[in-house]
């Protein structure tokens, strides 16, 4: 009983250790490694791009030039203008894709609510420029949708012309965030907080806008905030859909054909970096100080209304409608995958498995290059989570928070400038081969591994915080020295946090192609996610490329159902 | 007392309602007539379909039979929005994105009450609360005390046809339930609102409310004023719950015209005239309504019972025995009037019973 008791008051309120410093050599080496990891890999690069489009190329000093030039120039404004017209769009459209589903599938009596959710997650498990292409297919000028309309009423929708075609991939694909945001805030609101807005009279719309969107508003500006700035920094979709009057696009054209000198392109890649920060601050600005989760107390769990008849048949046929949109990129690659020829038809005029065959025949360097790539970036996340996790929340050593910091910090930087940040400094590098350390394929893993780092990051800290301080105190107490008790205590205990981290990065970093565009030498040291590109850009390409997607989306898939398992049986461990 | 949020007030009429969530039946055939004006109250233990009943009332669930008139209008086909029933929630449901003035205007506003009336209603609902002053704070910068006077605020302000309470006072510290009883007693008073009090505390029923519907598995056991269902429950779950009861097994028996009951064991406890005998009933008396006799003092008229003292708690004003006799064992209240004397655990008691305040009751 009172050991119980110590042990819960211990997990909530952590006796007040003090700081240890100087600490242990072992966390001081580790500290180190770590910090020159990022200092190295994160930090200098970030740091030379933003130097770059602010340094006079002649004097080496500080000037305005580079940016006077970038806003005089048409192109470049148009660009601007593009990229924030595209991002605020596809937020809007998002939105209109999202709400829906989540105040349906949360607020009504609702059959298949779970198989929504579901469905509403799947198009985060394929990149969004594979659908790209599917979806010029089915909604082009000549796609599906439009020669069937086009039969049926004579009329032409064009959904994928120019920056529609953009907004409307990125939209259908990135939409899920603001879905999974708004339903998490929507589940947390006290249900009296909308019955008693209906007992003083509201109901329908206004009862939607006066209260259950302002108390749901910190999740959806979240979850926006993230789509806006995915879409901003999206390099892919837009090249795919052959767009070039986009910023990324733009910073890509310029290093690719003008030069790495050309410091247009690391202009862009501030205004890139500043739209980054701007969001996340938006978007913590949006949570600070506005939990509105109120847990009832007393009381059932979420009353759900029921629909009278004619709103259910709408509330069906919107939500039906939306999920055929979102399955869609899907359905269209699938289809291009196996589909002989596909052209002014809404289906394909016959079906093979060559595709596949090619895939794995000719271009099989580009799974296992991605296998690779992915996983040991995973690992190398893990290592450097768990590390610092360790280091804050064990060692307490000082100055173990500015690791988490920096490391987080990642997360507002795109990957295209963390690509042209690798390629500018690491050129001059030269291996002992006599080729440049830019083109080694190891930088490639380098960049994943630093883009995804925040997610492995959280996710260890998470597990090492669920890990009772008391059960490693306990084997010191028993006489195992530290190394061994890290070794045979907190790590199996934090096993399942590490695994979901590990898998996290390893399906996120499996289909990146931002940074990956920038640093691909050649195609033997290519991702998939390149292969597809490449394979995209011609229409004889087009079935091996949608085949490649399949693959990366059964990849992704099969990662994020297994992170799923470890996940429940972790939680199972955690508990007993 | 503001006239700004007076309203002739209506009655409520609850006819044949059954309510049922699946196969579990929430509210059986329940039947109420609350007047005008006045403070009434669901008793019972959580899950007895009290909250329920209240939630009908204001058109958050759906009775399969049954239907609900206020004022003589039926509110069934109503959705909550029209029913013009002001209900405080449990949890008090203040929305955090408002302040505390916006709260209680919005109702008004949803009302459509010309916006020159709007401002001096919500400062007399404020001030009717005692918070004129607090109406730019949020409801986060309030104590749980001022929000509960906020959603009471925020409700009286759209001048309803019935106030309903959904255990008030369960979030608040003890001492401030006191008070704020007393406040919504003072209330509803000035306000002459009819007003439904759910709770499972008889204390909170029996002081602020004019009378109690006594509720037990869906179905109303009882409706009285406080005492009358404290000296007459109609059954042993009014007895047992309001109050403390002594209820002790046993068969009548009959000798021509006088009856007794005789506690499984063998004491014999002779019964009023003309107390209606039903079967398998339990005889129920107060622990009050037995004193405990020295050694030796004569009993009177009064029937004694030997019997063992086996605990005894102090309650201030009263010591409370615990006391075993033949076949039961039974609480005896003896009121302490200063000094140390009681009566030690272990020893014998005689206990006086007086006949004419026992009671057999069924389930």
């Amino acid at each position: 009983m009172s050991l119980a008791t110590t042990q819960a008051t211990a997990a909530i309120q952590p006796a007040p250790r003090a700081r240890r410093w100087p600490a242990r050599p072992g966390e001081v080496v580790a500290f180190a490694l770590v910090a020159l990891f990022l200092l190295v890999f994160l930090v200098v690069p970030v740091v030379t791009v933003v130097t770059v489009a602010f340094q006079d190329r002649a004097t080496g000093g500080f000037t305005l030039a580079h940016v006077g030039d970038f806003l005089a120039n048409d192109l470049f404004r148009t660009s601007f203008l593009n990229s924030l017209y595209v991002s605020l769009m596809s937020v809007v459209v998002a939105s209109l894709i999202a709400l829906p589903l989540a105040y349906f599938t949360t607020r009504f009596e609702f059959r298949g609510a779970l198989l929504v959710q579901t469905l509403g997650v799947l198009p985060l498990i394929m990149p969004p420029f594979a659908g790209a292409v599917a979806m010029t297919l089915l909604f082009g000028r000549t796609g599906s949708v439009n020669l069937l309309l086009g039969d049926a009423f004579d009329i032409n929708i064009p959904f994928m012309e120019g920056l529609n075609g953009v907004i409307f991939v990125q939209s259908v694909h990135y939409f899920p965030f603001i879905l999974l945001n708004l339903t998490a805030s929507l589940k947390n609101i006290d249900r009296a907080m909308e019955e008693s807005a209906q007992n003083l009279g509201a109901h329908g719309f206004r009862l939607f806008r006066r209260i259950v969107l302002p108390l749901a508003m910190p999740g959806y500006v979240a979850g926006a905030s993230l789509v806006f700035i995915k879409v901003f920094d999206d390099l892919a979709t837009p090249l795919l859909l052959n767009v070039r009057e986009m910023l990324a696009p733009q910073a890509y054209l310029r290093i690719t054909s003008v030069g790495l000198e050309d410091p247009i392109g690391y202009v862009i890649s501030v205004v890139l970096i500043l739209f980054s920060v701007l969001s996340l601050w938006v978007s913590s600005l949006a949570l600070r100080g506005k939990d509105y989760a109120t847990v009832q107390r007393g009381g059932g769990g979420l009353a759900r209304r029921r629909m009278s008849r004619g709103q259910a048949v709408a509330a069906y046929a919107l939500i039906l409608l939306i999920l055929a949109l979102v399955l869609a990129p899907h359905v269209g690659l699938f289809l291009l995958s196996i589909a002989t020829i596909w052209s002014f038809a809404p289906l394909p005029d016959g079906y093979t498995m060559a595709h596949y065959g090619r895939v794995f025949a000719e271009s099989s360097q580009f799974i296992t290059n991605t296998l690779l790539y992915a996983g040991l970036a995973g690992l190398i996340d893990v290592i450097l989570g768990t590390t610092i996790a360790y280091l804050v929340l064990r060692a307490r050593m000082a100055g173990a928070r500015w690791l988490d910091y920096a490391a987080m910090s990642a997360l507002a930087v795109p990957g295209l400038v963390l690509g042209i940040g690798y390629l500018r400094t690491f050129f001059g590098i030269t291996l002992p081969d006599g080729t440049s350390l830019a083109a080694f394929w190891g930088v490639i893993v380098l960049a994943l591994a630093v883009r995804r780092l925040p997610y492995a990051l959280r996710a260890c800290t998470a597990a090492l915080q669920q890990v009772s301080a008391s059960l490693e105190e306990a084997a010191e107490n028993l006489g195992a020295r530290r190394l061994r008790v890290v070794r045979r205590i907190m790590l199996p205990l934090m096993a399942g946090g590490i695994a979901a981290g590990f898998v996290t990065s390893f399906a996120t970093a499996a289909v990146e192609l931002s940074a990956t565009l920038m640093l691909v030498q050649s195609s033997n040291d290519a991702p998939l996610a390149y292969g597809l590109y490449v394979f995209m850009q011609s229409p004889a390409g087009r079935g091996a490329g949608a085949a490649l997607g399949i693959v990366a989306v059964v990849i992704v898939g099969l990662s994020t159902f297994l992170s799923h398992l470890i996940a429940e049986r972790g939680g199972g461990r955690r508990s007993a | 007392m503001s006239d700004l949020l007076a309203r002739e007030p209506a009655g409520v009429r609850v006819e044949g309602v059954d309510l049922s969530y699946g196969a579990t039946r929430v509210l059986r055939d329940v039947n109420l007539e609350i007047r005008p004006g006045e403070f009434f109250a669901f008793l019972g233990p959580s899950g007895c379909g009290k909250t329920t009943l209240l939630r009908l009332i204001a058109g958050f669930a759906t009775a399969q039979r049954g239907r609900i008139l206020v004022g003589g209008q039926d509110l069934s086909p109503l959705p909550p929005w029209k029913r013009d029933v002001g209900m405080v929630f449990q949890s008090y449901a203040l929305w955090p994105h408002m302040t505390v003035r916006k709260n209680v205007a919005f109702g008004l506003e949803e009302r459509r009450v010309p916006r020159a009336e709007i401002g001096p209603r919500v400062e007399a609902a404020l001030r009717l609360v005692g918070l004129d002053g607090l109406g730019d704070r949020r409801p986060s910068q309030l104590s749980g005390g001022q929000q509960q006077r906020v959603a009471l605020a925020r409700t009286v302000a759209v001048r309803p046809k019935v106030l309903l309470l959904d255990e008030p006072l369960s979030n608040l510290d003890a001492r401030l339930r006191v008070q704020v009883r007393r406040e919504l007693r003072d209330l509803q008073q000035g306000l002459r609102l009819t007003t439904i009090f759910v709770t499972h505390d008889q204390e909170e029923a029996n002081t602020v409310c004019d009378r109690i519907a006594v509720m037990s598995e869906g179905a109303v056991q009882q409706v009285g004023t406080p005492m009358e269902l404290y000296d007459h429950p109609a059954n042993l779950f009014v007895a047992g719950f309001l109050g403390t009861a002594n209820i002790v097994p046993g068969i009548v028996l009959r000798d021509g015209g006088a009856a007794a009951f005789e506690i499984t064991g063998g004491t014999r406890i002779p019964l009023p005239a003309g107390l209606e005998v039903s079967e398998g009933a339990r005889l129920m008396f107060r622990p009050q309504d037995v004193t405990l006799l020295p050694a030796g003092a004569e009993p009177g008229n009064r029937r004694v019972i030997a019997g063992e003292i086996t605990h005894r708690e102090f309650l201030g004003a009263s010591i409370r025995y615990g006391i075993r006799v033949a076949g039961a064992e039974v609480l005896v209240d003896a009121p302490h009037t200063g000094g140390e004397h009681h009566l030690p655990v272990g020893g014998l008691a005689a206990l006086a019973l007086d006949s004419s305040r026992v009671k057999l009751l069924s389930a």
